[in-house]
């Protein structure tokens, strides 16, 4: 895995972190309105960097479209990368 | 359902090759209080969960503790994969080692395997949700624990998030409880 391929991963991982941490939040304070707001921004954020991510380095899951060969089996596997550089 | 996503949940990452260390992270792996035992827990009491707010946490957290299963297996993994056999004859990873080499399995740092016996579901959702509080401060202490015991910096680093983690599921299970007593005592008046 290169520099840059790490770095998107690196910055979806992040996004997708903070999608989660509100989505827990929201799920015992629903009516949370500015944490909608900041859930509904970072969402949008996660589909645009997927989108992005898996134009360039193939499916994240297998529900994606890949070109010719089918690559969601391409390594390196999550397990299989070290994130070394800080 | 579940659809994998082929991504690790936090940016790991091991300095060391350090079977000593591996044979103790996997107390998250396969222990009483470790990451497999979560996960099956809250996934399992879902179907008796009466509110809306306690199904989605149950729902949501349980599969979080399954993403970190999955980090807990990968720490453990970097930590033997490069281990020469003479690295890990007498570590206390070699007991491990003579039965499954270097795969990771559902067992404390003692060798007791997993079991279902490490869970709980009562039906009864006030039990569940102490159940459930009282199991994330016990995954905390444990990696409290792992933290003094760890000399591998990257290591600890993943340790530090999944620690905060069990402290962020703690305060979610109590409001869950907060709502479901509100609930229970509604019913009882209407
Ligand atoms: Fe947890």
């Amino acid at each position: 895995m290169d520099k840059e391929q790490m770095r998107l991963l690196k910055e979806l991982m992040e996004v997708e972190f903070v999608v989660l941490e509100t989505a827990l939040y929201l799920n015992t304070h629903p009516n949370d309105e500015r944490a909608l707001r900041l859930h509904n921004t970072y969402s949008q954020k996660l589909s645009e960097l997927e989108s992005l991510y898996q134009a360039r380095y193939g499916p994240l899951k297998n529900t994606g479209m890949s070109g010719c060969p089918w690559a969601y089996i391409d390594g390196p596997w999550p397990w299989e990368i070290n994130f070394n550089m800080s | 359902m579940w659809i994998y996503e082929k991504k690790l949940q936090y940016p790991v990452r091991v300095d060391t090759t350090n079977p000593t260390l591996a044979a103790m992270i996997i107390e998250q792996f396969g222990g009483p209080d470790g990451e497999l035992s979560a996960g099956i827990r809250y996934l399992t009491q879902r179907w008796t969960m009466p509110t809306n707010q306690g199904k989605a946490l149950l729902t949501d957290i349980g599969t979080e503790e399954l993403a970190h299963w999955e980090i807990i297996g990968t720490l453990v993994w970097r930590l033997v994969k490069d281990a020469p056999i003479d690295k890990i004859k007498g570590t206390p990873f070699e007991a491990h080692y003579v039965n499954h080499g270097k795969s990771p399995f559902p067992h404390n740092a003692a060798g007791e395997a997993w079991t279902a016996g490490y869970i709980q579901s009562k039906a009864d959702p006030i039990a569940d949700l102490h159940e459930d509080m009282a199991a994330e401060e016990k995954a905390r202490a444990t990696y409290e624990y792992l933290i003094r015991v760890s000399d591998d910096p990257g290591v600890t680093d993943t340790l530090r998030f999944l620690r905060q983690r069990e402290v962020v599921h703690f305060q979610r299970f109590g409001e869950a409880l907060r709502i479901l007593q509100e609930y229970m005592d509604n019913k009882k008046y209407y």
